[in-house]
Order: structure tokens, then sequence, then C-alpha cells
């Protein structure tokens, strides 16, 4: 068990280092632009991160994850139409806001299960949508620009690499969250109460609250992906919340690996490098995407980061 | 020459050989594409990209003697990913120029990307308004128009028809509301109700239940797309073809006649382009078109063609590059190049100053109607946010 | 006005009958298999594809109808076998993920055989026009024939599931698989051939929908989000709380379209109306199943505990 966890401790780092070293690498390479891909996988990485707390250890399949992305990029495109630039101050908000969006909708959500919970969440999500067209005020569908990036003070968000090693830290620091998460008692609690709901009640633990403190967790980490993302792409659109971003969210986690600590970040590399790849093949790139998908929900039951490691005791 | 000095300098040869994208880039024009491909709006994608590959052919497959280069970029009709094609475009393909984008809102996230990146982009549909008016850039060229323009164009015509009582109708999203006080710029009648629908609703019944009972003398709709299509099947399957006209812009066009046919005969549309426009460089394209493709071409198609002249106006005038940004600026504001619209001049916001045409959709032709210029609307006619443009030139 | 109310009643009905027929197809796979199909809508797409391309090909439009729903119950049937047959006991979330997997593979095929562009539909002589209703209104027969034909649909499916063998071996397989299979039921057969039932009804709501609304690439993922809030307030599983919750969401979707700004002009400022007004009435009907979740959380007629 010990080198067990050694080994997986080496591969993060090495990971990590591998990580860090791209950018000078591609630079040298005159390839600045697998920065920019980069990041935007590592920031989507930490929404799948986020997401795989509830949906793979909590066994809560939100099929609506991609609406924190939103509220956590509109809260700093808002806070910065209004002038606020301070970046501490519009990413506690993002983050607040999240939190705040997740408790209600997991207060409704979580009474329900199974497909119910998968519905109710995509309805809420459809909401958000909905409210986000209709703003006019910031753009309604068309979206608002972001005006200024967050200022971070010591930080340049304008500077690609200082932007790219912010994600890169931040995404890290996302996935010790969680392992720290999954492996406290609170954690525990989650994950028993997904395998045996019953169980869990008849030694005197309520789901409810546990599973609705994740859900909050796992919103606000994910408003802070949206922020990051916000400021990724300088522009902030509804769109960020539409259900086929959701769909991809829990693609990225199933395709990496449920409730594996290194499962998400391995499946929005691996999704996001293979659709770049097959765009660059084919306009009709998602009639090779579509059976790939089920080819690997079907076979690769644990995901990719079973290729690596058994999954977590 | 010692053996192990000779294979070190070739394999320094092959190395700078591998990694010098940059140098060989001077020996081509490079252009970036960007309109959506995949998705049912490809549709629209396929239209521009046609266009763009035949003016290429019409080039010669060149611009100023430099061959030409066309890289397609999809941007799955959302700005994040528009962002990220566009960043590749210019960092990784090291495009000179770019040009395309179908929609408002992938404009507006990429136009700082491109020339933040010290290029140029010609936009070739989407018309947001902020990019004519207060965001205009000198980096940033329109070869198509302003939202706006068309509904300004159907207001005025619907204001000099005097028409009393008018029901409008448009998808509840920026660019409907848009359309809506577009209109209302130059049709001053009454306007008996707005209604705003859910964007990409489906069915329209209890909208045209609701317009029907209250009578209205004539119908302004503004529906693009699959929207366009349902909206206009419902209206005439609900019998009002032939009691209430309708008025509509960017709702039927080239791309959506093969669907509609003998339904859409009828419909009244305001637009600066036709196929049967009559200029030589409209009548080249639209005949070349036809025959190398087999479909009619649409306004998106004429003006992605249109894109690439104005390109080459650019490079022609700078000696087969297009590395000096002014010059190129400087070259394009001329306008001085064979437009399917026929000859115009840029506004100081980068925007066509052109005519405006009442188009309406009769019997005849492959797809069993279509388009036929029925009068001018406006001459010349500028955008209403040229005003808020500090650019001067 | 109670002329406007009785047609906005009809467009109501009608609307939730279209959602019905693809309700009682997801309904059903649900129930039974306990497989959440997000590919429906694709069948719904290829439903109406099948049958204006069957239609072109015969010049007849009622053999176009035939071929297309037979050819709809074959792609069903197919998709069964080839891809969902392994998902059966797989957790909710595979299937999801699957079926999404399906709707990419199907939008993009259906693409690569027809291209892009909406196809062109039209209805025979004898389907247009109008039936007069009292008052002076009237109403388009299409719309009519929808109507009638979902009813009767309706009113089949309760009698093949309530008074047929085969529905006592539906209604039996939904409650206890095991036991079905275990008195000789070729569960597999069973299976496949309700899949491709199922799919043959939400490709005959396709094909109905062809003539009206647009048929393109993707048209199925439109109708697909409001047929999943229709089972869920319904109940998955349940053929009647499909029908319930379908009826109910087509007409408060469309009274709601009609009525919802001139009603909040009366308790709100008119500009406020004007804006709050179309916003609210495209999130009514997800406010309304949340509304039913919070209160009842396996939705009103719940098959399934």
């Amino acid at each position: 068990m010990r080198v067990f966890l050694k080994s997986r401790l080496v591969l993060w780092i090495a990971a990590a280092a591998l990580l860090a070293a791209l950018p000078p690498v591609v630079t040298a390479l005159g390839q600045p632009y697998y920065i920019d891909l980069v990041r935007r996988i590592m920031i989507l990485a930490i929404a799948a991160t986020s997401l795989n707390l509830i949906l793979g250890y909590g066994g809560l399949v939100s099929f609506g994850h991609a609406a924190y992305i939103g509220v956590g990029a509109y809260a700093v495109g808002i806070l910065a139409f209004y002038g606020v630039t301070n970046g501490w101050l519009q990413w506690a908000v993002a983050i607040g806001a999240s939190a705040l969006v997740a408790l209600a909708i997991g207060a409704v959500s979580i009474r329900t299960s199974g497909i119910y919970f998968i519905m109710i969440t995509l309805a809420f999500t459809q909401m958000l949508y909905y409210l986000g067209i209709s703003l006019a005020e910031f753009g309604g569908d068309d979206g608002m620009r972001l005006k200024a990036k967050s200022q971070l003070g010591i930080l340049d968000l304008a500077d690609p690499l200082q932007f790219y090693y912010l994600a890169l830290a931040l995404m890290l620091l996302a996935v010790f969250l969680v392992y720290r998460i999954v492996n406290s008692r609170f954690g525990m609690v989650l994950r028993a109460s997904k395998s045996n709901e019953a169980r869990s009640r008849a030694i005197g633990f309520s789901p409810y609250p546990y599973r609705l403190a994740a859900f909050v967790i796992a919103g606000a980490m994910c408003g802070l992906a949206g922020a990051l993302y916000g400021n990724h792409t300088n522009y902030i659109t509804p769109s960020f919340m539409a259900w086929h971003q959701s769909g991809e969210l829990m693609f990225m986690v199933i395709l990496g690996g449920m409730a594996t600590t290194a499962g998400p970040v391995l499946g929005t590399f691996a999704l996001l490098i293979l659709e770049e790849i097959l765009k660059g093949w084919t306009e009709h790139w998602q009639v090779v995407l579509g059976p790939l998908l089920i080819i690997s929900v079907i076979f690769f039951k644990r995901g990719l980061a079973g290729i690596f490691y058994k999954p977590d005791a | 020459m010692d053996k192990s000095f000779r294979l070190l300098l070739a394999g320094t040869a092959a190395v700078t050989l591998a990694f010098a994208p940059a140098a060989m880039a001077q020996q081509k024009i490079k252009i970036g594409f960007i309109t959506t491909l995949s998705g049912p709006a490809g549709v629209i994608g396929k239209h521009m990209k046609d266009s763009v590959d035949l003016a290429v052919e019409h080039l010669g497959g060149k611009m100023g003697g430099v061959p030409i280069e066309v890289i397609y970029g999809d941007d799955q009709f959302k700005p994040d990913v528009g962002v990220q094609v566009a960043e590749e475009m210019l960092k990784k393909h090291q495009v000179d120029i770019m040009s395309g984008i179908i929609w408002s809102n992938v404009m507006m996230a990429v136009v700082p990307v491109v020339t933040g990146a010290g290029k140029v982009m010609v936009g070739t549909n989407a018309g947001a308004s902020p990019l004519a008016g207060k965001d205009c850039n000198e980096a940033y060229f329109s070869a198509s128009w302003n939202n706006d323009q068309s509904p300004e164009a159907m207001g005025k015509y619907l204001q000099e028809q005097n028409i009393k009582d008018l029901y409008v109708l448009a998808p509840n999203y920026q660019a409907g509301k848009d359309m809506v006080a577009g209109l209302k710029r130059y049709y001053k009648g009454n306007i008996v109700e707005e209604i705003y629908t859910k964007p990409g609703q489906q069915d329209y019944q209890a909208e045209i239940t609701q317009l029907r009972s209250k009578n209205p003398k004539a119908v302004f709709a503004f529906y693009p797309g699959g929207m366009g299509i349902q909206f206009v099947k419902q209206y005439v399957q609900a019998g009002l073809r032939e009691q209430i006209p309708l008025y509509s812009v960017f709702t039927v066009d080239e791309t959506t006649l093969p669907a509609l046919k003998e339904s859409a005969i009828g419909q009244y549309e305001a637009r600066f382009w036709s196929p049967d426009m009559n200029v030589p460089a409209s009548k080249k394209y639209v005949a070349d078109f036809e025959k190398k493709f087999g479909y009619t071409p649409s306004y998106y198609g004429a003006q992605s063609y249109d894109g690439i002249m104005l390109i080459d106006s650019a490079v022609r005038a700078n000696k087969g590059t297009l590395k000096d940004r002014k010059a190129v600026i400087a070259a394009m504001r001329k306008a001085d190049y064979n437009s399917i619209r026929g000859p115009f001049k840029f506004n100081n916001n980068h925007h066509p100053i052109q005519d405006f045409y009442l188009l309406q959709a009769v019997k005849g032709g492959k797809d069993g109607a279509h388009m036929e210029i029925k009068r001018k609307v406006f001459e010349k006619h500028q955008d209403s946010y040229h005003q808020e443009c500090k650019m001067k030139w | 006005m109670t002329v406007l109310l009785f047609e906005q009643f009809l467009n109501g009905l009608q609307f939730g009958v279209m959602l019905f027929l693809m309700a009682a197809g997801l309904t059903l796979v649900f129930g039974i298999m306990n497989l959440v199909n997000l590919a429906h809508g694709s069948l719904y797409m290829v439903g109406a594809y099948l049958a204006v391309a069957a239609t072109a090909w015969t010049g007849n439009y009622l053999l176009g109808v035939l071929l297309g729903l037979l050819g709809t119950l074959v792609v069903g049937m197919l998709v069964e076998v080839i891809a969902l047959r392994t998902l059966y006991e797989r957790d909710h979330l595979d299937q999801v993920l699957a079926t999404f997997g399906l709707i990419l593979f199907f939008n993009e095929l259906v693409a690569i055989v027809w291209g892009r562009t909406a196809l062109y539909t039209s209805l025979p002589q004898w389907l247009q026009g109008f039936i007069p209703l009292f008052g002076g209104a009237r109403y388009p027969v299409y719309r009519m024939v929808v109507l009638g034909v979902g009813l009767v649909v309706a009113l089949l499916l309760w009698y093949v599931v309530t008074r047929t063998r085969l529905g006592m071996l539906i209604r039996a397989g939904a409650s206890n698989r095991a036991m079905v299979g275990a008195l000789g039921v070729n569960i597999r057969l069973l299976y496949t051939v309700v899949f491709g039932f199922g799919a043959a009804l939400a490709g005959l709501a396709g094909l109905m929908a062809g003539p009206i609304y647009a048929v393109q690439p993707g048209m199925g993922d439109l109708i697909l989000i409001q047929v999943f809030v229709v089972i869920v307030i319904g109940g998955i599983g349940s053929i009647r709380g499909a029908l319930v919750g379908a009826i109910i969401v087509g007409l408060v979707d469309t009274m709601g379209r009609a009525f919802l700004k001139p009603l909040l002009g009366h308790v709100i400022s008119p500009t406020a109306a004007e804006a709050a007004g179309p916003a609210l009435a495209s999130m009514l009907i997800y406010l309304l199943m949340a509304v039913v979740l919070a209160v009842r959380p396996s939705g009103l007629f719940s098959a399934r505990g």
C-alpha cells in the first residue's frame, strides 16, 4: 500500500513537471498556441474534478454542472462591467455565488434520486441558461466581453505564461482538495451513502446534509473554474451553460475514471485532445467521436485511470 | 571535412528546416477562415466555404503573384471555441489575415484576439452593433453589413407603404431585439404587439393563433435558420399567406428556400444583395457558383467571396504581402475591387455604405421559388452606429 | 375571448399529444429495461428523415409514412442489439453517456447522408385546409389529424398494455425481470421488440412533425429535453403519467406563451412584463417540473419506487 501511494505520488510529480515544462518547450518550437490549448484544458479539468466529487464519490449524477461555470464567469464579467476589477474580490464573489446557487439547486434536487436527480439538475441549468439569454443588460445571448482580466496584484493574467502556471497550480490544488475531502471522515460518509444508503442511515448518518455540503463544495470549485474560464476566453456567454457543456463535463469524468483522483484530469485531456485531432481530420468528426464514446463507456468501465492504477479501496 | 562535423551540420540543417514555419510563411498568403461547419448551422458554413474556394479559384490560386493558402476553422457556434480556433490559426498556423464568422457573439469574442495579435479581421457575416459603434477597430473590416441595416430598410419600406397596424415577432435574444429596434427606427406606424419567442422554438401555432385574433394589416418577423423554416411553414398552413402579408429579414434566403419551396412564395425580405443583382462581379460569382456546386448561392456566400476579394485588393496594393498592417488597412479602406454589390465606399467604422433592396420570393427556379429584387429601398445607406465610432480617416 | 381560449386549448392539446408520442416510447423503455435513452430524440429525427425520403421515393404520402415507421422500427432494433443491450445492467450514468454518444453519431450521420440543409416537406392536398370551429374560428386539418392520431395511439397503447399477452409480459417484465425470464420468456427478444416499438412511436412523432417543423440534423435534441420534463413530471415508467404529463406540459407551455405576458401586465408594470414575460414563458415548464419534484420526488404517477 505504501509503495503504491508513493508510486502514485511520483506519477503526479512527473505529470506536473511535464506540464510545467510545456510552455518553454512549445515556445522554443515556435508553437505557443499549445500554451492556450493546455490552459483551457486545465481550467476545464478543474470543473471536471469538482464534478467528480459529487458524481464519482457521492453518486450524485448532476447533468447541470456547467451552470457553475456560467455563474462563476458571469460573476467576474458583471463585476468587471461595473468597474470592479480586483481579482481576489471577483473570484471570491464567483465562488460565493456559485456556492449559493448550488445550495439552492441542491436543497431541492437532493431530495430526489436516480433519473429524477439527473433531470432536475438539468432543468435548473436550463433555467439559468434562459436567464442568461434574457439578461439584455449583459448582452443576452450575444454575451459580453470581459472588460479587463481580473487584477490579482502580483500576478498578471494578461501574460499567457503567468496565467498558465496559475491554472496549473489551481488544478493541482483542486485535485489535492478533492483528494483530502474524499479521505476525510466527511468523505467516508459521502462515499458510504453512495454505496449503500440504507446502511449509512442505519448507522446513524442521514446522507442529506453530507450530500448537500458536497454539492455546494463542488459548485463553488466549479465556480472558480468559471471565473478562470471567463478570463481565458475574455468573453462570457450563456452558451457556457448549455446542456451539451454539462454532458461534456460528465464525459470527461467518466472517460478518465469516476471516483479516481486523476480520472477527471486525464479524461479532460483525453477528450479535448481527441476532439482537436478529429477536427483536423474531418468536419464530420462527431460521427467518429460518438461511437468512440459509446465504446469507451462499454469497454473501459473504470476509465483511463484504470490503466494506471486500481480504483481507490 | 570531418565526418562527425558533417553529420552535425546536416542535423542542424534538418532541425532548422523542421522548425522554420515562420520563414516559410513568407512565400504564401495564409488566410484563416472561421465559420460553423458542424451541427445544423453547418449549412451556412458550407455556403461560405464553397464561396471562398470559388474566390480562390477565380484568383487563380494567387494574390499579387503569391500562392494563397486558406485554413478553415469550425467554431461549432460557440464563442469560446471560436476564440480557441482563432488562437490556433494565429499562433500555430501563423496566418497573415483572418476572415469569416457567422455569429455576432463569436465575432465579438474573436475580434479582440485577432487585433491583439496585430492582424486584420475581415468579417463576412456577423454585424454586431458594438463593432460598428463604440468598439470599432482599425483592424476590423466588415464585408457584410451592420445587423440593423436590413430591418431599417424593411421599416422604411413599410413606412412608405403606409402600413397601419404591424404585428412583430422575433426570438427572445439580442439579435431579435436589435432587429426590432432597427425596424422601429424607420417604421413609425402602429405596432399592434411585439412578441418575443423562445430561442430555438419549433412550434409557433400558439403565436399564430394570437396574431390572427388581433387581425393586423401586416406581420414583420425575424426568424433565422430552422426557426424561419418552421415559422413560415406554419404561417402558410394556418392560411395566413393570402390574408396578411409577411415581411421578414434574415428569414427566407437561399439556405432555407430548398426546404420551403412554394410555401415561401409571396414573402418579402430586405437585403443588400440577391443572386439576381445586375452587377458584373455578382453575375460571374452566381453563374460559376451554380456551375461548380450545383446549388444557388446565398448572401452568406456572396459576402465571403467578397471578403476574399477585398483581401486580394490589399495584397495587390502591397505587392504580394500583408506584413505591414498600416499599409494593409490603408489599402482596404479604398475598397478598390469589383465587389458583388457594385462600387461602394467604407464608412469611418469600416462598414460598407451600400444600397438595400426589397426582395420577394417568386415562383420558379430550381427550388420552386427564388428571390427577386423588387425595388431599391435605400441608396448608400450608412449604419446607425458609425457616429459612435471614434475612428477617423 | 372564449374562441381564442378554446383555440389555444386545442393548440396546447395538440402539442401535448405530440410530446406524448415521444414520451410513451421513452417511458416504456425506462420502465421495462431501466434504460435512460437520450438518443430517443435521434429516433424521432430518423423517423422524420426516413418518411421524407420514402415519400419522395414512392411518390405516395401514406406509403412514405408506413415505410418511415417500419424503417424507424428496424433502426431502433438495430441500435438496441448493437449498442444498448450491454447497458441494461449498468447505472444510469453510463447509459446517459453512451446514448449521448449516439446523439452525436446520428446527427452527423444524417448530415452526411442528406446534407445539412433542411429537407423540403409538404402535405398532400387532402391534409391541407381547415376545419371550421364555432364563432368564426378555424383549425388546420393536419393539426387536427395529429391530435386524432395521438389520441388513437394512446388508446391502443392502453389496450395493448392492459389487455394483451404482450402487455402482460411488459408489465411483468417491469416489476420482476428475473421471474419473467425464469418462466421461459425470451427476455432478450422482448426487450428488442419493446425498444423497436418505442422507437417506432418516436419515429411516428417525428414523421408527423416533418411537415410542420424543419427536418434537419439535430431536430430531435430540441424536443428531447421537453420530453424528459414530461416523463419526469408524469413519473418515469408510467404510460398514464406520460399522457398526463404531456398534456399538462403542452397546455402550460402553450398557455404560458399566449397569455403570460398580458396576465403579468396586470400584476407588474407593462414594461416589466414585456421583459419578464417571454423569459418566464421559456422557463415555465422547468419551473413546473421543479415544483412537482419538490412536492413529489418521483413524479405524479411513479411506476418505480
